[in-house]
């Protein structure tokens, strides 16, 4: 065997290796996705949807309250995170140089590293002792603070795609710079922000160590922001580890309401994404 | 005047930008700020030997974190051991031997997996990745390397293992997306160089790709390392929650992630509660820390 054969079967040695780790990546994707459809699909029934839980014991019942609890925490996280975080979005785009804005991103760095379940302590800390007890409000503040980074991050990369002959073309008119930010460059790109909020918010739905001391979770209809709230995630934690094979079924058809929530709106947001990416591109 | 009018509305519109972007510099500050007032009385109890103390112990008021430190660290470690390699052919694989259409379709279906939220890892963990490594992958390990303290023992489905291998497929896409990036930044005169010189693709790679991305590479992996130090769930739903530091990586422990989770809401006495927020502090700084690190690497990345 000369030397170049050698080279030869590295060569392909190492693009079988390149595939094969491919296929390892993927495989647990496709293993959990079709775990979860066929368990999920199989567990999910009309009830699902319209029922509060059954004592224990008794089958059937459903999760209602955790959805409408989920979209509600998500709900009070978004109405504090989105004015806060477009608003340093557009500060971020708007003065690149600055040196808060140095500052402002290596912030949003860090928080968007800080453990989830460290996020949820300290929302706890701050919102439930005050308030005496568990309730919707600290589980938004949690989930807040989660989507504040992620929404900084892509109206800032979003505004920056604007052209400045855009923002000069508003100035040339006249416009004080006020107007060209809130009337031109925010107000222009209002469709292209929401899909920030979108990716935040099928991030935030998602979450779980955070809502587990704030949000806590019961087991009926609540719609009070002061008190206890059950959420999917943390509903879907609790049957997951009990011992009751009908509290585990629940789980799973839980997981995969929460699944195709996340995954359609994580794909909606890629998806125009990309498509603002290519039109700037060109 | 119309002038002045509309310069002093400038001028509000710049404070209000301003003030909102100080007062999410000061939430950070005031995270690490509550935290640590929070762990005071478990700092000035333990001080520093809380990290290096090993009993925990909360019904006797025993706190110590060395378990939960070694937990953290040892899952973390061996999912950034298992993940870093195919996170970085992966990424060879979407650059390099893909065409741009399916490669845009393969990053979609990797980005989807760091796009499932925690809990629904845990809950397959639980029901299929567990009883996998008590059936099949623990006899197998156990029958190629017994010999190794580190694969003895039973295995319970739930432990050091099951958890270290769910890190690993969460983190993946945290490594590859980043290092996919820096390969994209490679000049294709540089490929092309190598390929010059009669290099093979796997030559070229090494060459040209490889050894250029290093340091960036090295911060995709920081960046892993911070999001697997940080993750919580999944991880207290299969890691069995003991805390005890063993050698078999079959036997269960607790992260310090998993500790808060499963103790915060049973926690009733002060220095408890002080303890666990200590915990939480520490591992705020570990993270935030690796996460500094990587981001000063790939700073530095993109001056030169």
């Amino acid at each position: 065997m000369n030397y170049r054969t050698i080279r030869n079967i590295k060569n392909q040695f190492f693009m079988m290796t390149v595939i094969m780790s491919a296929v390892l990546v993927l495989l647990p994707l496709f293993l959990i996705i079709k775990f979860v459809f066929t368990q999920g699909m199989s567990s999910l029934n009309f009830s699902f949807f319209t029922e509060i839980p059954k004592p224990v014991g008794e089958s059937g019942g459903g999760m209602k309250h955790a959805i409408f609890g989920t979209m509600y925490v998500v709900f009070l996280g978004a109405l504090l995170a989105v004015p806060i975080g477009i608003t340093c979005g557009v500060y971020l785009s708007e003065f690149r140089k600055s040196k808060l804005s140095k500052t402002l991103k290596l912030t949003i760095d860090l928080m968007s590293g800080i453990p989830s379940i460290v996020i949820g302590i300290f929302a706890y800390l701050v919102v439930v002792i005050p308030m005496k007890s568990f309730s919707a409000l600290a589980g938004g503040v949690a989930l807040s603070i989660i989507m504040l980074p992620i929404i900084i991050k892509t109206s800032e990369e979003i505004l920056k795609l604007v052209p400045d002959h855009l923002r000069e073309a508003g100035l040339a008119l006249g416009l004080p710079r006020w107007k060209v930010i809130l009337f031109i460059i925010v107000k222009g790109n209002l469709s292209n922000l929401l899909t920030g909020i979108i990716l935040a918010i099928s991030r935030a739905s998602g979450e779980t160590a955070p809502l587990l001391f704030t949000a806590f979770g019961n087991m009926y209809m609540s719609y009070e922001f002061n008190k206890p709230m059950a959420t999917l995630p943390v509903q879907i934690y609790t049957y997951a580890i009990s011992p009751f094979k009908d509290w585990q079924r629940q789980a799973w058809a839980g997981a995969f309401v929460l699944m195709i929530l996340i995954l359609s709106m994580n794909l909606f947001a890629r998806y125009v994404f990309l498509k603002i990416k290519d039109k700037k591109g060109n | 005047m119309l002038k002045l009018k509309s310069k002093s509305q400038d001028a509000l519109l710049f404070y209000i930008l301003r003030l909102i972007s100080i007062l999410v510099i000061g939430l950070l500050l005031l995270i690490i700020y509550i935290l640590f007032k929070s762990a005071l009385p478990s700092i000035v109890r333990n001080g520093l030997s809380f990290i290096l103390k090993s009993d925990w112990n909360p019904v006797e008021e025993q706190f110590g974190a060395l378990p939960f430190i070694f937990g953290t660290l040892v899952t973390s470690v061996i999912a950034l051991v298992l993940a870093t390699p195919i996170s970085i052919f992966i990424a060879l694989f979407m650059c390099e031997y893909l065409p741009k259409s399916i490669s845009r379709i393969v990053s979609l279906l990797v980005e989807m997996v760091a796009a499932i939220p925690s809990i629904v890892f845990g809950l397959w963990g639980i029901f299929y990745l567990a009883p996998f490594v008590k059936e099949t992958l623990a006899p197998l390990l156990k029958n190629y390397f017994g010999y190794l303290p580190f694969f003895q023992g039973p295995s319970f489905g739930i432990g050091i293992l099951t958890a270290s291998l769910i890190l690993a497929i969460m983190i993946v896409p945290t490594i590859s997306s980043i290092s996919r990036s820096i390969f994209e930044l490679i000049p294709q005169h540089q490929k092309e160089a190598a390929y010059a010189m009669g290099s093979t693709k796997y030559e070229m790679v090494k060459l040209a790709i490889i050894t250029p991305s290093i340091s960036g590479i090295s911060s995709a992996v920081v960046l892993g390392l911070g999001r697997a130090l940080g993750e919580t769930m999944a991880v207290t739903m299969l890691i069995g929650n003991s805390p005890s530091i063993t050698k078999s990586i079959f036997a269960p422990a607790a992260t310090m992630a998993s500790v808060m989770a499963n103790e915060y809401t049973d926690a009733n006495t002060p220095m408890h509660i002080a303890s666990l927020c200590y915990i939480a502090l520490l591992l705020f700084i570990i993270t935030f820390l690796s996460n500094l690190i990587a981001k000063t690497i790939v700073k530095k990345l993109s001056k030169t």
